[in-house]
């Protein structure tokens, strides 16, 4: 692999006393799909937190598109090219679904604040841009009939499909999904595994999958780590992952002697 | 043109229109000379004015506690920085461009814009360190920065510390109130009709994801508070020249606390819904004080409405109560398209 696109290297961040993620290496090339798992309280979501800037590492490297993203505010991250799903859902409540999306096209304007009080024609040019990628992306993800209804109106299956095309719309190189399967039944999880197929095929973006449905991870990533107490104790293809003697007994425990 | 832009140059003119009429049109008085209506409703139009200063001041602060979510208890310190720095701009420059009534206004606009830059300024020092405190906490600062404006200007003799500051010219008029009302309108919902301004709302429902979505919480929350601190600015210096007389005590926490409810009242977010709620709030206090003058009301009524500020905290308690999202405050939730 030349030049991976995100670069985690031995990275540890340390809460007091607890080692959420210790020595932890993760490399993710352009366009693949990597899955994340491991039991409960591994530290799945805090290596997001870490790589969106939300927390600091206590020491080691992260790099993305070979420079560095540590200390960097997480809106600052976004614009280099990472965005990400929230494990429970954070839509903005108030907004409708097309606002959802439209205030993710915020960090691409090229017009300012003085813009949008004088409203010349550059400000319209701009609004329709906007107002035209947002409903292509809506539409592509089957919510666009549902553009004017509040976000909190939706189905659960669908609020997640809302995150996923309001992270897609600050145009990511990295999309970061934090388990995206959770809480859905059978059939949503099956249209759930398309759907990030299709993304990732569409717009070319590497997607980094924590999961905790084995069938879903197993059905689409190309890689998978196994983090269990922080530590990174497997990395492989799906089938690899699923003999791993380590990996089932970090799952199901070890067989007495 | 753009349609919010139509509607604010035709109200712009209506206001011009209705202020020319107000001081040209004559009526007779009590005892048959002909007087302006504003020399024979000088009561009601006295209401009007206040009126329109608390839409300015509430529209304002809608913009930081409404659509942005910060809750600010300061208000009246950036209305008082507005109206001491227009106030001493005037006093000390706005008679040296000559007393014509041209050069008068003309003082009194660019003062108010700067009285504005000031209170903008103050909000800026205020902004950057408490932002980064949430709720309560941000409430509590905010407080203490509008008690430490005030200290400030009880301790400045050049501003007339605890004597209060007088002498301004009557500048103050319907069409300079209004205007400045409607503009505050226009720029607060054409902020956040925009995708740019959908980040004040954004940052509002969810920091986290908001920052997640690449947009700077900080900065917009700084601009919000800042905005909000230059409209409260120019209400001041419009309630200084139409009062002719400012004290300390006049901004203090209570001001504050009148501008918040007003938000509440009208509905967090809704800029229509805060300025009825600024025109019921202003009005109430002056029917209530004319029922308890009625005297042919029984006794008890009378007193009841006497003590017209607990009547009113009742009803606001009421209203809370029955109507927590504000009177208008579902208006909102039916959104134009972009």
């Amino acid at each position: 692999m030349s030049e991976p696109l995100l670069d985690l290297e031995n990275v540890t961040v340390q809460f007091g006393g607890l080692k959420a993620v210790s020595e932890l290496s993760l490399r993710i090339g352009d366009g693949e799909l990597v899955g994340l798992i491991g039991p409960n309280g591994a530290g799945k979501t805090t290596v997001f937190n870490l790589i969106t800037g939300v927390y600091q590492p206590t020491s080691g490297a992260i790099r993305f598109d070979g420079k560095s993203v540590v200390g960097h505010r997480p809106y600052k991250i976004t614009a280099r090219g990472i965005a990400r799903t929230f494990q429970n859902i954070r839509l903005f409540s108030s907004l409708t679904v097309f606002d959802n999306v439209r205030t993710a096209c915020n960090m691409h304007l090229r017009h300012g604040i003085l813009y949008a009080l004088i409203r010349g024609p550059k400000f319209a040019a701009e609004e329709t841009e906007v107002a035209k990628t947002v409903m292509e992306l809506l539409e592509i993800f089957g919510l666009a009939g549902q553009r004017d209804q509040s976000c909190k109106s939706l189905p659960y299956g669908d609020q997640r499909r809302l995150e996923i095309v309001r992270a897609l719309a600050t145009r990511p190189k990295l999309l970061l999904l934090d388990e995206p399967a959770a809480g859905m039944n059978p059939t949503e999880k099956v249209e759930l595994m398309k759907l990030i197929r299709f993304t990732q095929e569409k717009f070319g973006c590497a997607v980094l999958l924590v999961e905790h449905d084995m069938k879903v991870v197993m059905g689409i990533c190309q890689r998978i780590s196994v983090l269990d107490y922080g530590r990174k104790i497997c990395e492989g293809s799906p089938a690899e992952i699923r003999c791993d003697p380590k990996v089932i007994a970090a799952y199901l425990g070890k067989e007495e002697a | 043109m753009e349609r919010s832009k139509v509607t604010l140059f035709s109200t712009l003119l209506l206001f011009g229109l209705i202020s020319f009429g107000l001081n040209h049109f004559h009526v007779a008085d009590g005892s048959g000379h002909a007087v302006t209506l504003i020399q024979k409703y000088s009561y009601y139009y006295d209401i009007l004015l206040t009126i329109g200063i608390n839409i300015i001041l509430a529209v304002g602060l809608n913009l930081v506690n409404g659509y942005t979510g910060q809750f600010s208890l300061g208000h009246a310190g950036f209305m008082a920085a507005g109206a001491y720095a227009s106030s001493w701009l005037t006093l000390s420059y706005g008679y040296s461009l000559g007393g014509g009534a041209f050069a008068t206004t003309f003082a009194f606009v660019i003062a108010l814009l700067l009285g504005g830059v000031a209170a903008a300024f103050s909000g800026l020092l205020v902004g950057v360190p408490s932002l980064r405190l949430k709720g309560d906490y941000l409430a509590i600062v905010t407080l203490g920065f509008n008690e430490i404006i005030k200290g400030v200007i009880q301790n400045c003799d050049a501003l007339g510390a605890q004597r209060g500051l007088g002498g301004m010219a009557p500048s103050t008029n319907f069409f300079w109130t209004y205007a400045f009302g409607a503009v505050t309108v226009y720029v607060v919902l054409s902020l956040v009709n925009s995708t740019y301004g959908r980040g004040f709302l954004a940052v509002r429902d969810d920091e986290i994801a908001a920052e997640a979505m690449g947009i700077n919480t900080t900065k917009y929350k700084v601009l919000a508070f800042v905005l909000g601190a230059f409209f409260a600015g120019i209400a001041g210096g419009i309630y200084a020249h139409f009062k002719q007389f400012i004290h300390p005590e006049g901004f203090n926490f209570m001001k504050s606390v009148d501008v918040v409810v007003m938000v509440i009242l009208g509905g967090m977010g809704s800029t229509a819904g805060v300025c009825v709620a600024a025109a019921l709030l202003t009005i109430l206090p002056e029917v209530l004080r004319y029922v308890s003058h009625i005297e042919a009301l029984p006794e008890w009524l009378r007193h009841i409405a006497e003590n017209r500020m607990i009547l009113y905290s009742l009803l606001l308690i009421v209203l809370m109560l029955t109507r927590p999202q504000g009177l208008f405050g579902a208006v909102n939730l039916k959104r134009k398209k972009a």
